[in-house]
């Protein structure tokens, strides 16, 4: 369990999730990266970029 | 093995990879190319005795420059840089299949607004225009009149970044209604599946339906030919199909280099990070071969 850094409601990780990873708060709906495991950290997500694909 | 993935974001791609590499039991070491500095001489620590770097960087500029420093230090990288800068341009993409014989959609590329209007107008209505870097269908143009392309144009040369000045027009394939998606090692198929949408873009991002799909001799022979054309690795190679009788039956419109597979995985029977793998141990086995 760790903080939204947008509204600070609480954000539950699931047990596979990894650094890189994309979340959505379930509270307010911002796109969250998780950046630290042990302990859970998060930043908000990059916005989407012209180039990015495959 | 110890295996790279450099990324800057995890997508399911890109776990459904590493599960499939840490329960083999690799050694795997992400990468997130934000936090490098790429020097000219030496390479960052992190990349020390890596048997293979795996290239998932989301944005196509990263992607271009981290794997040419990779092999500027001695790593071996998929995709290659030389793969990853013909696929990443649709002008360099299109080029490299019509070079090599495989059958791409008719193509023109222009500099100014006028020329490209009289390319837009030689194809007739509708016909495509489309950005020289992109993905998942987006800032694609399907043009249907004069006056869409004229503004269309007009938007793409005041308001774009100077690619967008760089006019990729090209005829406007009437697909069934689906195209398909390849995903091949060195050429050779590891899944395929059918994208089918009442759209026109049938992207798996646009939201397109996906079924598996059975290659035909010709498909897998295209898939080849097009892998080779853009100097092989782990590839998605999109086609569409077309003509009949005499004529081919499919066109293969691009290769994409860091391909996403997770709808694919879906969609098909393959298990297809295990295939995937299954290549990058032949591709580290053969460098460790080199090496010794």
């Amino acid at each position: 369990m760790t903080e939204c850094v947008e509204c600070g409601a609480d954000v539950t990780l699931h047990d596979n999730a990894e650094v890189g990873e994309i979340l959505d708060c379930t509270t307010c709906g911002a796109e969250l990266e998780l950046v630290e495991r042990n302990p859970p950290v998060l930043d908000r997500a990059p916005e989407l970029e012209e180039d990015w694909g495959e | 093995m110890q295996v790279g993935i450099l990324y800057s974001r995890i997508r399911k791609d890109e776990k459904l990879l590493l599960s499939e590499l840490r329960e083999r039991g690799h050694d795997v070491v992400k990468i997130d190319v934000r936090d490098l500095q790429f020097g000219l001489d030496e390479a960052p620590e992190i990349f020390a005795d890596l048997d293979v770097v795996v290239d998932r960087c989301l944005a196509t500029s990263r992607s271009l420059y981290a794997t040419k420093f990779c092999e500027a230090y001695g790593v071996p990288v998929v995709n290659s840089a030389e793969t990853a800068q013909t696929c990443a341009d649709k002008v360099q993409n299109s080029l490299a299949l019509a070079g090599a014989g495989v059958p791409t959609p008719a193509t023109d590329v222009a500099f100014t607004k006028e020329s490209a209007m009289e390319s837009i107008e030689s194809f007739g209505y509708p016909c495509v225009l489309k950005p020289v870097v992109g993905s998942w269908g987006r800032l694609m143009a399907k043009i249907d009149s004069r006056s869409a392309a004229e503004a269309i144009l007009e938007h793409k040369a005041t308001l774009g970044h100077y690619e967008h000045k760089v006019f990729y027009v090209q005829e406007f394939v009437d697909k069934p209604g689906r195209d398909i998606r390849v995903l091949a090692t060195d050429g050779d198929p590891v899944a395929a599946m059918v994208r089918s949408s009442d759209h026109w873009l049938t992207n798996a991002a646009k939201g397109a339906e996906t079924e598996a799909f059975e290659l035909d001799a010709e498909a897998k022979k295209l898939v080849q030919q097009a892998s080779d054309a853009v100097g092989g690795g782990l590839l998605g190679v999109d086609l569409m199909e077309v003509g009949g009788g005499d004529e081919p039956n499919y066109t293969v419109h691009e290769v994409n280099h860091t391909v996403e597979f997770k709808a694919l995985n879906d969609a098909a029977d393959a298990d297809v990070p295990a295939e995937v793998v299954d290549w990058l141990e032949t591709k580290a086995a053969a460098k460790q071969e080199v090496v010794a």
